[in-house]
Order: C-alpha cells, then structure tokens, then sequence
C-alpha cells in the first residue's frame, strides 16, 4: 500500500522555547515583564526594556508583541502571544 | 498623486489574505516552507477536499475544492494538514483589529478578505495605493502573511481588484482606467455572477465584464429580473453601497447549518432524518437569538460535488423545526428526483424577523396545535441546555444510527454570506 507523506513530521518546531516571565501589569492596561527563566533554567532580571511593538515571530511563534529587552549587555527578544484563550510568553534561538 | 483627496470621491480597500488557511500553518509549522502544503479536511468523516493550499502545490495542478485522493494523485509528496479553526480565526480578528486602525468602517466578507472604506482618512495617507502598500507591509512584519489590496471607489472593483495580482500585490482601478483593466475581463469575475449567471449570460453572447456593462438595462431586465439591474450597476462602477461600520457584521442576516453525510443520501427518507436534524439545530439558535424565518433556503451537494440552492417562503414566519425541516422536504421534492445520491445537504433560515408576540392568526388552522408545538421546543431547549445535546432526541434519529449521530452544532461551515444578503 501507498504511504503518504505525514504531517506529523512536519509540526515540531526547535526553534522557539516558551518562558516562564513574573510581570508587572498595571492598571492602565501596560503590562512590564520583570524577569524571564531562560533556557538555562536561570532566572534573570530584566534591566531594560528597550521596544514594544507588534510583530510576528517567524521562527513559529505566530503574530504577537515583540518585547526588546536588555539583560545586563544582551539585547533578546520575547514575544507575548495568543494561545487559544490564554497568553504565552515566548522566545526564539 | 493627491487625486484620491477629491472632495465626494470614495476610496475604497479590499484586502484579501493570500492562500489564508496555508499560509497561517506554515507561519506556525516553518518546516512546512517549501513544500507543497494544502489544509484538507478529514477524509474518514468524507469532508475529504482541499481547503487551501500553498503556491509550492499549485504547479502540480492541486486545487481548493479537490478531493484529497485526487489532489495525492496529482501531487505526491503533498502534506496535507488538518484544519485549526480556532486558530484561522484568531488570525482573521488580528486582520480585522489591523484593518480597524485606519477606518471604523470594515466590513469582512468571510474569515480572509475585508473591505475598508478610508475615503475620510486620507489626509494623512495621501493615496490610496500608498496606504494599500502600507498594508501589505503590515501584514508581512506583524502577522507574518502577504495580502493583496484591490483600491478603487467602489466595492465591487475594489474586491476585483485584489483577485487580479496575487500574491502580495497591490492593484488600483478608478475612473480613467476601469474601461481597460474591468472590461476585458471574463464575465464571470464580476461579484455576483455566479455558475448559473455566467452560462446564461454566455449564452446570450456576453462573455466578458465589458460586454456586460454594455448591455441595456431593458434586456438584461428581461434576463434576470431585478438583478439584471445590479449585474449592469456592478459593470458600469456605479455600485453606491456602503461598507459597513465595524460591528455592525454581528447582525445576524441568517441561520443555517450544512453537513456532508457519513454516507450517501439515496432517498427521501434519508434526507428527512438529516433536516430534521439540522432544522433542530437551527431552529434552536433562532429561538436563541429570538428570531424566526420568513424563508427556508436548502443547499444539495451530489457526490460528483455538483451543488445548487433553492429557497421558498415559509407560509408563516417560524422557529419551529418540524415547521423548517417541512418546507426543507418540499423544497427537496420539488428539485431533487434522486438519479444521483446526496453527499452534503444544508438548510438555512433566512429573511429574519424578531418574534413577535402579537401575530396574524389564521383562521383555517389550528394555531393551539401550533402553538403547543412551539412551547414543546422551548421545552426541548431548556433539557438539552441542562443535561446537554443528545439528553433528548427525536426517535426518528435513531432509525439510521450513521445518519442521526451526525453532530449538526460542531459541523457547523464558515464562509461568506451572499453579498446582497
């Protein structure tokens, strides 16, 4: 019999990693992340955020608001996404 | 390049996703890229055709409306993925919320195309075109897709615009140009000429948009009644219609339910168990919304996918199911003499009116009877509301298990409504 091809192969992404964040939501709707664990299982302090504007992350992550934060020299950025009704945060490698 | 500022001129944007539903999985899924990629439904349950698929699938002939098998066939090495409503449309509510930013007026037309009327916004935007490539731009960086925007001062152009250069493109039709870019298109491009309209309209010799627009109202008056009229104001550019203020989409135009059938419909007796299932359906979300229809609309798909609709008014404005499902079988009667089984069936309340309590009564019925009725489904209503769906199910159901499990409220189709509903 003919196999085809699976999609199944196709779904799996390395390429982003989701967060765990501790944020600052105020109540004139901003929302400020504090600190990110990042994928080295370290939580880090988030010295400065640097941009907030929307932006799709391509690697998978899917439409969202790019967060451009400093953490002491490094420039990184998160994204805070839709995930049905829930938000998540996420990151690309 | 200030022209679109002319006082009492529209400018009118249709923007369209492109391949929307693949495009959004291989946003998700980046091993997809590259490969030819369709989303198809779930070929076990037989809602086995091609619902989008990428621009790497389309050189192997693979098209949206296929059969999975057939398009396999064609293209080997196709992946094709299930669909993710939930997803498509979220997606499509991030479209909506980017087009909103620019006009209060937005006006979607299914899950992937909108018009945007930005005619009072312009000021800032200088043109049309420059606020259409703003767009496209948008789109790319912030939901990771390419759109094609279609600019003109009517809705109708405009919609005609975007379908002509895909992907990522932007085409503008006005006054000085519609006569070389419209007319010499096939007839069949236009909004609103459907299968049945071209083939009449072939066959009286009028093959392109031009030829359409040419023709005097008088006859096509006599070929099509009053949307001769329409088809002749669509042509000329003289579509007037507003686009909707957003929100204004949520008024409900109708109510309907369609479902492609776990096997084959070979008589009436198949088809009366599946409308009464669906009429149940309908007739409960009308009753929800408070509204009852004054028309019944079926739609009947063979299984060589050949698909029409017919429609009749219902005697009385009604949200009762039997009532619905009734009309339903005469209407199937009327148009259907079973030389080709069914696959897919849909029934659809339209032309809706709230429920009002004071009503013309008829003499030469028995409105208790009705009335009993009516109160007997509200009943229905607050037992399944309670104990859920299946607590209470006609019997009739259970003479074709396969026909009768059919699940009519997660079955439920997305797509466009007509454009003059």
């Amino acid at each position: 019999m003919r196999t085809f091809v699976n999609y199944l192969d196709y779904m799996e992404t390395d390429d982003i990693f989701y967060v765990d964040v501790n944020e600052d939501r105020y109540k004139d709707g901003r929302l400020i992340p504090v600190s990110v664990v990042l994928d080295d299982g370290k939580r880090y302090t988030i010295d400065r955020i640097v941009d907030i504007s929307p932006l799709v992350s391509t690697k998978g992550g899917g439409p969202g608001i790019c967060y451009t934060i400093r953490i002491r020299d490094t420039l990184l950025k998160m994204f805070l996404v839709d995930e049905g009704k829930t938000q998540k945060w996420l990151m690309e490698r | 390049m200030k022209e679109d500022n002319v006082v009492g001129r529209r400018v009118v944007l249709h923007a369209d996703m492109n391949n929307c539903y693949a495009s959004i999985e291989m946003l998700y899924h980046p091993k997809l890229r590259g490969h030819p990629v369709a989303v198809g439904g779930n070929a076990e349950q037989r809602h086995g055709i091609i619902l989008a698929r990428n621009y790497e699938a389309r050189p192997y002939g693979v098209r949206v409306g296929q059969a999975l098998w057939e398009a396999r066939k064609l293209c080997p090495n196709l992946i094709i993925v299930p669909p993710d409503y939930e997803k498509y449309l979220r997606f499509s509510r991030y479209f909506k919320d980017m087009l909103s930013e620019y006009s209060p007026q937005v006006e979607p037309f299914g899950l992937d195309e909108s018009w945007v009327d930005v005619t009072g916004c312009l000021a800032e935007h200088s043109t049309g075109e420059n606020l259409a490539n703003e767009l496209r731009e948008r789109a790319k960086t912030e939901l990771g897709i390419t759109i094609s925007v279609g600019v003109s001062y009517n809705k109708i152009f405009a919609k005609l615009g975007s379908d002509m250069k895909k992907p990522d493109a932007t085409t503008v039709i006005n006054e000085d140009n519609y006569r070389n870019v419209v007319w010499p298109l096939p007839v069949e491009d236009l909004l609103g000429v459907g299968r049945a309209t071209k083939a009449k309209l072939v066959s009286y010799g009028v093959r392109t948009i031009g030829d359409l627009a040419q023709c005097d109202t008088i006859t096509l008056k006599s070929w099509f009644h009053k949307w001769g009229l329409f088809l002749h104001t669509y042509a000329n550019g003289y579509d007037s219609s507003p686009v909707a203020e957003t929100g204004s989409e949520n008024m409900i135009k109708s109510i309907g339910n369609s479902t492609t059938c776990p096997r084959d419909l070979l008589n009436d007796e198949d088809a009366h168990i599946v409308f009464q299932n669906l009429a149940e359906s309908v007739s409960e979300r009308m009753r929800e919304q408070g509204l009852m229809a004054k028309t019944v609309q079926i739609s009947l798909r063979t299984n060589d996918l050949f698909w029409f609709e017919r429609q009749m008014p219902l005697p009385k404005p009604s949200h009762i199911s039997t009532e619905l499902c009734d009309v339903a079988m005469q209407l199937l009667r009327q148009n259907w003499d079973w030389n080709k089984p069914l696959r897919s069936i849909g029934i659809r309340g339209t032309n809706l009116t709230p429920i009002i309590e004071q009503r013309q009564l008829s003499l030469f019925e028995d409105e208790q009877r009705r009335e009993k009725f009516e109160n007997l489904e509200f009943t229905i209503d607050g037992i399944r509301r309670r104990f859920g769906h299946y607590s209470i199910d006609r019997a009739m159901l259970l003479l074709d298990s396969t026909l009768g499990n059919i699940s009519p409220v997660s079955d439920h189709v997305i797509h466009p409504v007509g454009y003059m509903n």
